[in-house]
């Protein structure tokens, strides 16, 4: 198998507020085509290493590489490409989804009838399609985590950057949602960065990952590697929650 | 470019169809109908005792007392609070509801977003300003059956755009303190604080300082010039003030009248003569002469303060 080039490639990226360090000398790679799980405990500083990623935040030190770009250079060009997803995200409650996806059209700065055909496409592929008209505020947590996604869906992007999709959802609505951001990994070869504490799902689906504590990436790389080198015995003997906590406890 | 007139587009709807613009538009519209009716009875009946055989009847509508107070105090008073309501939440709400990461998210640039607030804001304030004038013009139309002159009309659109940049002022105050504090409910306590502060309190700031500086005998006597300085120091202060700045750059433009916005005992022996023998209007372009001062310094003063909410949302940390 070739090597597979990096679509995020961070260099000692540091964001410091005062005296506190958020994320500390970060340096990790995430894969073109590979679903990425982004581990850690809250707090450790993983939204603030997406936000920096996206250029949202201006990193003390260090820099980065999202698609090739420097994103605090090109932030444009690099948002044009990244979907994401932030943590907790909030809609207009008085829009219905497709009032909220022509917004999200319009900033792309998509015509009325690229839109028109991208919005229907998204919401059919989150699930939603029947739900079009129906007010934001009356959805339930999934669906409204599943518009995010379909959101992120209509600019065709690259790379999907996902802030804790799972939180707050119920196991069902969990495993659904893993499912399909796994389908568009696999049938559109979306690059997935996600963030998760659902270690069960993310174990399911991530060909790599990388667990940060406080402002450090502790361990990366496959679920089989990090067993391996914590318990010398090979990735299916050991759930990747055994294996976050053996690093949790060890910090 | 996009990304501002996407955001734009949807404030603009978002204000149009809320609440919130319905009942500060009932409300305003409701008291400049009351104040223009009382106003243009009076004004007829003056017409009728052939008191005032006057030109620029139709500008009076504007600036008689009705009820207690005429259009343009009105305005004075109460269309900073337009601003203020227009754009108190304008950022912390976004902020809140976890919708502001989301849009910057997007391919736009961050000034996209307080630019187009801030366009949406001053777009509905002209609309309500420019609904208004009309509403008490065609009032004054069928009440005083006078046709207005053009040179009424320009005057009139003079008013309009100072109006405007007066209530952008305190728009831009409010998007500033939505900007700064994280809940709205402060914000908007801030914005009503500052309004108070710059439109009441700094009246009493004004005679306090000038009683300190030179004081006059209450009783009367004391030298003329202590007093003199005293009015002026008195004057200098409240100039701290937009609404004395609006109020007398308004009362000016749409008074032809009034030659001055100094008070009869600072004004120069000349002048004073000037005043009281001579009571020919002013042309449009004479009062503008007398207030430009007044309307460069509101003009600037809606600018700076649109500025610094610019620069403060700019550097500030997107994540709170």
């Amino acid at each position: 198998m070739t090597e597979k080039q990096s679509i995020i490639k961070t260099f000692g990226i540091t964001k410091r507020y005062g005296r506190q360090r958020a994320v500390d000398s970060l340096s990790f790679e995430v894969r073109e085509g590979e679903i990425f799980g982004f581990l850690g405990p809250n707090g450790a500083g993983k939204s603030t290493t997406l936000l920096m990623l996206l250029g949202l935040t201006r990193p003390t030190e260090g820099s980065a590489l999202v698609c090739g770009l420097d994103p605090q250079r090109k932030a444009m060009e690099v948002k044009r490409m990244v979907g994401y997803l932030p943590e907790n995200v909030g809609y207009y409650g008085d829009m219905d989804a497709l009032q909220t996806l022509e917004f999200i059209a319009d900033l792309n700065g998509m015509t009325k009838k690229e839109a028109g055909d991208k919005i229907r496409e998204a919401l059919h592929t989150v699930g939603l399609g029947e739900n079009g008209r129906k007010k934001v505020s009356a959805y339930s947590r999934g669906m409204k985590q599943r518009l995010g996604i379909a959101e992120v869906l209509i600019k065709d992007p690259k790379l999907l950057i996902l802030d804790e999709p799972t939180l707050g959802l119920d196991p069902d609505g969990a495993i659904r949602l893993i499912g399909l951001i796994q389908s568009l990994n696999e049938e559109r070869g979306i690059t997935v960065l996600l963030s998760s504490h659902h270690l069960e799902q993310v174990q399911k689906v991530s060909h790599r990952v990388g667990i940060m504590i406080r402002g450090k990436m502790m361990a990366e790389g496959s679920i089989d590697t990090l067993a391996r080198e914590k318990f010398g015995v090979g990735g299916k003997e050991y759930t990747l929650e055994e294996i976050y906590m053996k690093y949790f406890q060890e910090d | 470019m996009g990304g501002l007139i996407a955001i734009y587009r949807k404030e603009l709807g978002d204000y149009f169809s809320s609440y919130r613009f319905v009942i500060l538009f009932a409300l305003i519209a409701m008291v400049s109908f009351i104040t223009s009716y009382i106003a243009a009875i009076s004004l007829r009946e003056s017409i009728a005792q052939d008191a005032m055989r006057g030109r620029f009847l139709f500008l009076m509508l504007f600036s008689t007392e009705g009820a207690r107070f005429s259009m343009i105090q009105f305005v004075a008073f109460f269309g900073p609070l337009i601003g203020l309501f227009l754009g108190f939440d304008a950022i912390n709400r976004e902020r809140a509801h976890g919708t502001l990461v989301k849009m910057v998210s997007q391919p736009i640039y961050r000034d996209a977003v307080i630019n187009g607030k801030f366009l949406a804001g001053v777009t509905v304030i002209t609309v309500m300003i420019v609904a208004i004038v009309l509403v008490i013009s065609g009032f004054g139309l069928t009440l005083l059956g006078v046709v207005p002159e053009v040179e009424e009309i320009l005057r009139i659109a003079v008013y309009v755009v100072i109006s405007i940049f007066y209530i952008s002022f305190w728009l831009g105050v409010s998007i500033l303190f939505s900007i700064l504090f994280r809940s709205t409910a402060t914000s908007a306590l801030a914005s009503v604080a500052a309004w108070i502060l710059l439109s009441f309190v700094i009246f009493f700031g004004a005679s306090a300082v000038a009683n300190a500086v030179a004081p006059v005998d209450q009783r009367g006597g004391g030298d003329m010039e202590t007093l003199m300085r005293n009015v002026q120091i008195t004057e200098t202060v409240s100039l701290f003030s937009p609404m004395v700045l609006y109020t007398n750059s308004t009362a000016t433009i749409v008074d032809p009248k009034v030659k001055t916005t100094k008070s009869f005992i600072l004004q120069g022996p000349w002048e004073q003569i000037l005043s009281t023998r001579f009571q020919n209007p002013l042309s449009l372009s004479q009062s503008l002469v007398v207030v430009i001062p007044h309307l460069i310094s509101l003009v600037a003063i809606t600018f700076i303060c649109f500025a610094v909410s610019y620069t403060v949302f700019m550097v500030q940390e997107i994540k709170m």
